[in-house]
């Protein structure tokens, strides 16, 4: 037997088990009805104007956390870049930090600022300035979105920064080009795969939350995760929670597919 | 902050649980595993009763029942005494899913006061399947320092002087029961078009409600987040406790009054243990202990007896009995009438 397959074995059961075996469950839920029947009712569950405006409305706000995190993100780790060796290992495990902290209480931590009568007002009261009302609208809800999956953008595309070789970069310079026009024809494309996973990391995450939504929007503002969420819990009903849950995952698969395509189209203009 | 806390030490149980139990985790007297509301026990009380018959309780919290019935109706995981509400027994009888306590192993019943046994008739017709717990009702907490006149209707939580100082209840049937009081209909009504109305008045309430909780009410009341809440009894007593602006007040049009009770699952693996426990619940020094801790009016008189004269004539406690003749409890309306409450809700909380 082949030795490299052999080691494979572990996380192959892993995977069975715990990723196709749960796959295909939803699958059955999603396609049948509570009395076991054959039906694709669940997943044309989708076209239900409250689970529609659901949808669109985590598009949208996945999309502007996706953005805001991209442009967060993507100086950040030019300057991670720009720095020498011993020092950035440091700033990387600083950004990592508070990662070692779990999600749900770092979005806790939020609520705590944004309440009406949080950190940030209090502050903001003291030093006589206007209060600021976010808490339960979406704009927390897009707060706490790109605080807790921005290292998911900064980390891919840093990884990819550091691997560019600067006798590249230099080469252009040589050829005359300033510094825009290297960061746009060279730094940028070289790092596409980079920013192509980190939008799908941020992505996929802030399109499916349902947490973030409940803590940061008091429960007033209806996510495709909360959809699903109380479709399960509330309702009881696992077979539309499935069959939505299965619409969503052609919504990722979907977007997911776009971006890999956009990114091989911009490997063949590599050679400009 | 709680409902956090609790999510986490339910993923970490359930965790516990799938991964099997360890044998020093075996009770030598075996093991009773108990499922309830997050923060419904004094955990001291375990203890004693461990020491006391050297049974191992296993003990997981729930955030509410919808997330409960689940877990019990599709027996991922067995569990011997579960603390539902009225609705949900009556649900759970209907589905057969809860076996007849032995009350010979239970004597202590005689502790509870005959009031709540008869309530409990409402879901429970012949008091064969529940042991009341706690009760309490559904009402308003406001902050007197921020609401000037007093409050003694329903209809301060549509009026637009409170606009984002409301915190309404997150949860579908206490929150459309407000509605349909309000409106003067059963909160436990089928009649679809009362029950769209009900929703209409919630969607043109929405504009004027901070968000919708449960249990972060306490917290955000303490602090002075909110002039007006929508929140349980039990919550009341706590609060005004850490805030003394706080009034609780069981609006005229008539409210909810429930009663928590425990039930042992037809899936139980150790039944005789389960009455043990739910024994040991019942004698008043217990009862008390949890009382304390809870602040949950509770049905048992003997545990009554033992508090100081000032509690025990604290109205929002131990209210009147004229005052839950004008409260329903909820009845589970069957599985399409739910559905149909569900959908009233979700669109809701999407307009």
């Amino acid at each position: 037997m082949n030795k490299k397959t052999f080691l494979s074995f572990p996380y192959l059961l892993w995977m069975v088990a715990f990723i196709v075996i749960p796959l295909f469950v939803i699958v059955y839920y999603g396609f049948t009805a509570m009395d076991g029947n054959f039906t694709i009712d669940n997943v044309k569950s989708i076209l239900d104007p409250i689970n529609l405006k659901s949808l669109w409305l985590s598009l949208e706000l996945a999309f502007i956390s996706t953005l805001i995190c991209l442009i967060l993100a993507y100086p950040l780790a030019m300057i991670l870049k720009g720095m020498n060796m011993n020092n950035n290992s440091f700033i990387v495990l600083i950004f990592i930090l508070p990662m070692w902290m779990n999600f749900l209480l770092r979005t806790l931590a939020w609520q705590t600022l944004l309440d009406r009568s949080g950190i940030i007002n209090t502050a903001l009261t003291a030093l006589h300035l206007p209060t600021i009302d976010v808490i339960n609208t979406p704009a927390a809800i897009v707060i706490g979105m790109v605080y807790n999956f921005l290292p998911f953008m900064v980390l891919p595309i840093y990884n990819v920064l550091i691997k560019i070789d600067n006798n590249t970069i230099n080469a252009a310079r040589d050829l005359g080009a300033n510094n825009i026009q290297t960061f746009i024809k060279i730094i940028f494309p070289l790092s596409f795969p980079g920013v192509v996973s980190g939008i799908t990391m941020v992505f996929v995450p802030a399109m499916t939350t349902f947490v973030i939504s409940d803590l940061l929007g008091g429960s007033k503002i209806l996510l495709i995760g909360n959809v699903i969420e109380q479709e399960f819990t509330v309702s009881n009903n696992w077979n539309v929670g499935s069959g939505l849950s299965l619409v969503l995952m052609i919504f990722i698969l979907f977007s997911m597919a776009l971006i890999a395509k956009y990114d091989k189209a911009s490997e063949g203009t590599n050679l400009w | 902050m709680k409902k956090a806390s609790i999510l986490l030490l339910l993923a970490f149980s359930s965790i516990f649980i799938l991964s099997g139990c360890k044998k020093s985790d075996v009770g030598k007297n075996g093991d009773v595993y108990v499922y309830n509301w997050g923060e419904y026990m004094d955990e001291d009380v375990i203890d004693i009763f461990e020491k006391e018959t050297g049974i191992k309780v296993h003990y997981d919290f729930y955030v509410t029942n919808e997330d409960m019935y689940p877990k019990v109706k599709t027996g991922a995981v067995d569990y011997d005494l579960i603390c539902p509400s009225d609705y949900m027994i009556q649900r759970m009888i209907d589905e057969k899913l809860l076996a007849e306590i032995n009350f010979d192993n239970v004597p202590n019943i005689k502790n509870i006061d005959k009031t709540y046994l008869d309530k409990s008739k409402e879901f429970d017709p012949e008091n064969k399947y529940s042991v009341p717990y706690c009760w309490g009702t559904l009402g308003i907490l406001y902050n007197k320092k921020m609401v000037k006149e007093p409050i003694d209707s329903w209809s301060v939580l549509f009026d637009k002087k409170y606009k984002d100082n409301i915190l309404m209840i997150n949860s579908v049937r206490d929150a459309m029961g407000i509605a349909l009081r309000y409106l003067g209909y059963s909160l436990n009504t089928t009649n679809k078009d009362e029950i769209k109305q009900a929703k209409e008045l919630l969607i043109k309430q929405k504009e004027l409600v901070q968000g919708y909780f449960v249990d972060e009410v306490r917290d955000k009341m303490i602090g002075n987040d909110a002039a007006i809440s929508v929140i349980y009894s039990g919550e009341a007593n706590f609060t005004k406790r850490e805030n003394k602006d706080l009034e609780y007040v069981v609006p005229k049009e008539g409210s909810n009054v429930w009663i928590d009770s425990w039930v042992i699952p037809k899936n139980s693996k150790n039944k005789e243990n389960a009455e043990k426990f739910l024994n040991f619940l019942c004698r008043a020094d217990i009862a008390k202990k949890n009382f304390d801790y809870i602040t949950y009016s509770t049905p048992n008189s003997a545990a009554k007896a033992l508090l100081d004269k000032e509690t025990q004539n604290n109205k929002v406690a131990f209210p009147d009995a004229s005052l839950l003749d004008n409260c329903e409890t909820f009845h589970y309306l069957g599985q399409k009438m739910e559905d149909y409450y569900n959908e009233q809700w979700k669109e809701i909380k999407s307009h």
